[in-house]
């Protein structure tokens, strides 16, 4: 593990063109609170943890800059503080989650269809890249066309175009008030709803249904939010904060089953997952387009994920389960269309030709 | 290239008459004439051949045939871009996308649209509305502006602090590559696996790929919107108003800032009602259910009080409303009147450092000699300083070229960007190297050449190349015609 001495952008650099030079395979960690996600990797760990910090947080900018392994928990606080939040919640998983694992996964939380994905708050990067090259593209402004957009490209990239050095996000303030409504709906009681109050100006910033209750929280002024809530009907859940944050931080009992998770991504309104693909409790979010469910039946899940036009990953357990062998470790991600995977080999290839980082991390080959 | 591979411009308008109809296989000068430039007419090009396909299958054949024969491919959607984006190449084909102007799918359930890549941005909205929807990014050429257009150059437009850039809107492409070949990125769900290419895509300014359809997301249409106006007596206060209201906790859905040029040139044009004696104006629109939006109107009339704000006014109806905003919609048309002409630049900054920005700019136009008026999005950080000059006094645009080169690298120095929502195009492609090092620029280049190895998609545009780095830092500008 790094001490501060390997914690410079200069030093890391160094390092990754040491193993660049070497052809020798990194693989880039930050406090390992999400290693479950994503295909196993064999490759000489670099952390990148120790490369912590704020660098700067002007509140009246919406903007913070923060090292890569700063924990997600710091900048939380610290945005709370000014009564700011990064819109995309996302998970910690652990309390030591950095900013750099967060953004490298690109995973997002209950407020995502209504407020954006975590590459959706991107503004800027630092990284370096497979030749070790430190690189800065994007910045600390809202509105930026100049040049591509490699930092967006970064989020969710897993590490595997570059090591994420720091990070700009746009944040936004937290709501003044926040209610949660409870409604005994089905699925399709579900779609019908939602797809009607859609239509209209009401603040819904989360939703979750689960053994056919469904959960809609509205965030925003508090006249609004109580005007909508009691449009809506239902009943109030009270001490609704802890629920969610459980909810983000899987922490219900559904999410600690020794079985293969699945998230499954689909079109809201997409049709419910057959029964003989999954067992058969679920946890539905984002209005129907983000569902857990466990599945001993991955490929197939995939294979329907696809056809109805999304796209399924083994999020956990790969690791607990014995009977995900190293084989079936290849059907961690949805396959990529023969042009498509050929395209990313390309743009692998551009950023880290000689696939030292994270080699393999999201598909054999990038 | 081998000779072999070489075809003179009648034999490629011979191939391309053969599942084109032949009117829309342009070659002769004066009907290629009106597609010498886009919306920054200072940059003009006539290219070789301009083609209006009327099928996607009829522009993946003439992909492949340029492809095949390294013929440069620069496409083109209402050509109302501001960087010279869409300026074509002498040796090059101009691929009109203004036939795909079909909306193939409003669907109200999942709230989404698919289009073809030439509909106009505001046909979209127009079609929601019957739903209670409408289409988020609106640039202001947006009666004219293409969805195509927006997803090339990432378009922005007042609303952005709120609903987001063309990136955020954006849920899925389909797209051919430079070989002629379909991908979609994204999907009609919330994320894709792999690699984010739909975010790459996005502001890529034509040189990846050629877009053939996009889906977008509708956003319900608000219960209530109103608009607080207020003048300042100095532009430091307007500043000091704007990241009140930010900090405060409130997410305007518009806030536009005019200094007193600007405020002047629009009110005589509009009638508006702005106080011509202030030295900065602010509009801040709010927007959400009645009952939010009465909250925070509330909010944001103490707001700008307590920071000295000389006069206040809130719409009362949709009508006053309307007027308010006349003024700054007009406010480019309204700054031409007092000029014969004007160059519109595109930076942003960090808010907090607008104030500092205004007084070196001024600094700058006592220098060049030169007015400038300045409306800015202040929301997000975006300046349009606009460059009042007379294309007809000799060496006049070149000197306000050269102000407009200078106050982009006082953006970049003071931590902001050369281009906001323009894009780089040809026009400022030179700044790239203030805003860039070497190896970033390379490491674009390679990602250039990861879609596009032979170079051929919108060449020259946006990422300079850099096969003679030093020369080109020291390039002289590109000679260029002005229109009169």
């Amino acid at each position: 593990m790094a001490d501060s001495i390997n914690a410079t952008p200069e030093s890391l650099a160094e390092q990754v063109k040491n193993a660049h030079y070497n052809q020798s395979p990194l693989q880039i960690m930050g406090s390992g609170s999400k290693s479950f996600y994503g295909r196993n990797i064999t490759a000489i760990p670099l952390s990148v943890a120790a490369y912590s910090g704020v660098i700067n947080y002007e509140p009246s900018e919406l903007v913070i800059t923060a090292r890569a392994g700063t924990p997600l928990r710091e900048i939380e606080n610290l945005l709370d503080e000014q009564g700011q939040m990064l819109g995309f919640e996302p998970p910690s998983f652990t309390d030591t989650a950095t900013l750099g694992g967060t953004i490298a996964c690109g995973i997002s939380g209950p407020r995502r269809p209504y407020a954006g994905a975590a590459r959706d708050f991107v503004l800027g990067v630092t990284i370096i890249n497979g030749k070790g090259e430190i690189l800065k593209f994007g910045g600390q402004v809202i509105k930026n066309v100049a040049g591509y957009d490699v930092s967006r490209l970064m989020t969710g990239a897993q590490g595997s175009l570059g090591i994420l050095l720091d990070i700009s996000l746009k944040v936004i303030p937290k709501p003044a008030y926040e209610a949660t409504r409870v409604l005994p709906y089905s699925h399709q009681q579900m779609n019908t709803l939602l797809s009607d109050i859609g239509r209209k100006p009401v603040p819904v910033s989360a939703t979750l249904l689960h053994n056919n209750s469904l959960y809609i929280r509205l965030s925003g002024a508090k006249a609004g939010v109580q005007a909508a809530a009691s449009a809506i009907g239902g009943d109030t859940l009270q001490n609704a904060d802890p629920f969610w944050q459980q909810l983000k931080e899987q922490q219900q009992p559904f999410f600690n089953q020794q079985r293969p998770l699945w998230r499954v991504s689909l079109p809201p309104a997409a049709a419910v997952i057959p029964g003989d693909l999954v067992e058969e409790e679920s946890f539905i979010e984002w209005g129907g387009a983000q569902r857990w469910v466990y599945s001993h039946n991955g490929k197939k899940l995939q294979e329907w994920a696809i056809k109805n036009g999304g796209h399924a990953s083994c999020f956990r357990d790969a690791k607990r389960d014995p009977s995900l062998s190293h084989s079936a470790d290849e059907t961690v991600f949805s396959p990529l269309s023969p042009a498509l995977f050929a395209l990313s080999k390309r743009i692998k290839d551009s950023f880290d030709p000689a696939h030292i980082l994270n080699p393999n991390r999201l598909y054999t080959g990038l | 290239m081998s000779a072999a591979n070489k075809i003179n411009k009648d034999e490629l308008c011979k191939l391309f008459r053969c599942f084109i109809a032949p009117q829309y296989v342009i070659s002769d000068a004066e009907t290629l004439k009106p597609y010498e430039c886009d919306g920054l007419s200072m940059y003009c090009e006539m290219p070789l051949v301009v083609v209006l396909p009327e099928t996607v299958t009829q522009v993946q054949e003439v992909l492949r045939i340029c492809h095949r024969y390294t013929i440069p491919v620069v496409a083109r959607g209402a050509g109302t871009g501001l960087c010279a984006g869409a300026m074509p190449n002498a040796q090059g084909v101009v691929l009109s996308l203004a036939k795909f102007k079909n909306i193939i799918e409003i669907n109200p359930l999942t709230r989404t649209a698919r289009l073809q890549p030439g509909v106009r941005n505001l046909a979209i909205s127009e079609a929601a509305a019957e739903y209670g929807l409408y289409y988020g990014p609106d640039p202001s050429s947006q009666i004219a502006c293409t969805i195509g257009g927006n997803v090339a150059e990432n378009s922005g437009g007042v609303h952005c602090l709120k609903y987001g850039l063309t990136v955020h809107n954006v849920l899925s492409i389909e797209m051919l590559t430079v070989e002629g070949e379909k991908i979609t990125l994204g999907s009609d769900g919330l994320d894709s696996c792999g690699f984010d290419l739909l975010a790459l895509i996005n502001g890529s300014e034509g040189l990846l790929g050629v877009v053939t359809e996009v889906q977008v997301k509708l956003l319900p249409i608000p219960e209530k919107a109103r608009v607080v106006m207020a003048g300042f007596d100095n532009v430091q206060q307007a500043g000091d108003s704007v990241s009140g209201i930010i900090a405060s906790g409130i997410i305007p859905a518009g806030l536009e800032m005019m200094d007193s040029h600007a405020i002047s040139a629009a009110e005589d044009f509009a009638k508006a009602g702005y106080p011509k004696d202030a030295k900065a104006l602010l509009l801040c629109e709010v927007d959400g259910t009645s009952e939010e939006v009465q909250e925070h109107i509330e909010k944001v009339e103490k707001l700008f009080h307590s920071f000295g704000a000389t006069s206040v006014r809130t719409s009362q109806t949709e009508a006053e409303r309307a007027l308010l905003w006349k003024g700054r919609k007009c406010a480019f048309p309204a700054v031409g009147r007092i000029s014969p002409d004007y160059y519109c630049m595109d930076g942003t900054i960090p808010r907090g450092q607008l104030a500092h920005v205004l007084t070196e700019m001024q600094k700058m136009s006592d220098h060049y000699q030169l007015r400038v008026a300045n409306v800015f999005h202040a929301g997000d950080g975006n300046l349009h300083p606009l460059i009042l000059f007379d294309a007809n006094i000799p060496g006049e645009f070149e000197r306000t070229e050269e102000f407009g080169g200078k106050i982009l690298e006082l953006c970049v120095a003071v931590g902001g960007c050369i281009t906001g929502e323009h894009g780089v195009g040809i026009e400022k492609i030179r700044q790239m190297f203030i805003q860039f090092t070497e190896q970033e620029l390379l490491q674009f280049t390679t990602i250039k050449e990861a879609f596009d190895p032979l170079g051929t998609l919108n060449p020259g545009k946006g990422i300079p190349t850099l096969r003679r780095c030093q020369e080109y830092r020291s390039i002289e500008p590109k000679k260029v015609t002005t229109h009169d």
